[in-house]
């Protein structure tokens, strides 16, 4: 740092935005975690037969398997759109 | 009772090797039997990092195969009492590490070497050597830079040591696994450019072990095959001292995690 960098313009504050990117895309990679492997199929072909009636977003499905007490649960969130 | 600790990080590069090799000096120089063993099969380094290359004659597969034994294998450092090297097979294939064959070379090093610390230093990624690497560990170290790829790849193998080991597998629950982060840079944290120690420990979320500061003093302690924790005036030195004595319960302040301030003279013309 010297006296010339006071002068120019401030650089950018990377840092903040690869902690937002890592905070999203370790949370999304978590809630698959431990999982079965066809999860991401199913949830793509879940998406395919929900877009054959309402148009939703890519997002707008969420599969979630959790285990509870020995039992599997399989959880499925579907946002529509507001009509 | 001997404990297996293993150096992990998913990503290549950011400092397993180097952190295998002062840890397990560390622990030697505080008088714990120590071997540190290399699981990357087919690209061994540690040897080289320990300063030990050229009295190779037997590995790990050498001992799975039953080629030798642990004895023969075992390459006993020079520089420091207590301290052992188990190097990687340069030529065998992966599939030459199978759970019993490692689980037979741990326990010969427990019961036949009477080891207090086993070092196992993880190869990168998530395939066969790594997940052998983590499987029997008691403790796992996990090796982060601050920087995205590393910070993520370092999520899903604290995944994987919580469903992949076999405490976990015998329901013991998760081993304990802290994190080091290593080629940390206190002044581009301070400038915006790096994530700080507290992003990437919110990220993360497992206790902090360490934080050993981007430093000259590892390319030289690679060059001279020397671990780095034995140059006891430089900063990574002296961060990888405070870790081990950390990772042995001591309860110390974290340094070398701000800037030095400099003064007006410093300021006006850099340096």
């Amino acid at each position: 740092m010297s006296i010339f960098s006071y002068l120019l313009p401030k650089r950018q504050n990377t840092a903040s935005v690869a902690k937002e990117r890592l905070q999203i895309i370790v949370a999304r990679e978590r809630s698959t975690r431990g999982g079965p492997d066809y999860l991401p199929q199913l949830q793509e072909e879940l998406l395919q037969v929900v877009r054959k009636y309402v148009p939703v977003d890519q997002d707008a499905v969420n599969v979630q398997m959790d285990r509870e007490s020995g039992c599997e649960i399989l959880e499925l969130n579907i946002t529509l759109p507001e009509a | 009772m001997t404990k297996i600790v293993v150096v992990t990080s998913g990503k290549g590069g950011v400092g397993k090797t180097t952190t295998s090799a002062a840890l397990a000096t560390g622990l030697a120089l505080r008088g714990f039997k120590t071997t540190v063993i290399d699981f990357d099969v087919g690209l061994r380094n540690l040897d080289l990092i320990m300063g030990c290359e050229r009295r190779v004659v037997y590995d790990l597969v050498n001992v799975i195969s039953g080629d030798a034994n642990i004895k023969q294998a075992l390459i006993k450092d020079k520089k420091v009492d207590n301290l052992f090297i188990l190097p990687a097979s340069q030529t065998r294939d992966k599939d030459a590490l199978t759970i019993e064959g490692v689980e037979g070379v741990l326990n010969a090093l427990r019961d036949d070497m009477q080891m207090d610390y086993i070092i196992c230093d993880s190869p990168a990624g998530i395939e066969k050597g790594a997940l052998m690497a983590a499987y029997f560990a008691d403790e796992a170290v996990v090796v982060t830079n601050p920087e995205v790829s590393s910070v993520r790849d370092s999520d899903r193998i604290i995944g994987i040591l919580a469903s992949k080991t076999r405490h976990a597998e015998l329901g013991d629950g998760d081993i304990p696994s802290r994190l080091l982060l290593t080629r940390y840079s206190p002044e581009r944290v301070e400038n915006g450019q790096m994530l700080s120690v507290e992003d990437v420990q919110e990220i993360l979320a497992i206790e902090l072990l360490g934080v050993v500061p981007e430093s000259q003093a590892v390319l030289n302690a690679s060059n001279s095959g020397s671990p780095v924790i034995l140059d006891t005036d430089s900063d990574a030195g002296q961060a990888y001292s405070d870790a081990v004595a950390r990772f042995l319960g001591d309860q110390l302040p974290h340094r070398f995690l701000t800037t030095n301030k400099k003064g007006l003279f410093g300021r006006l013309f850099g340096g």
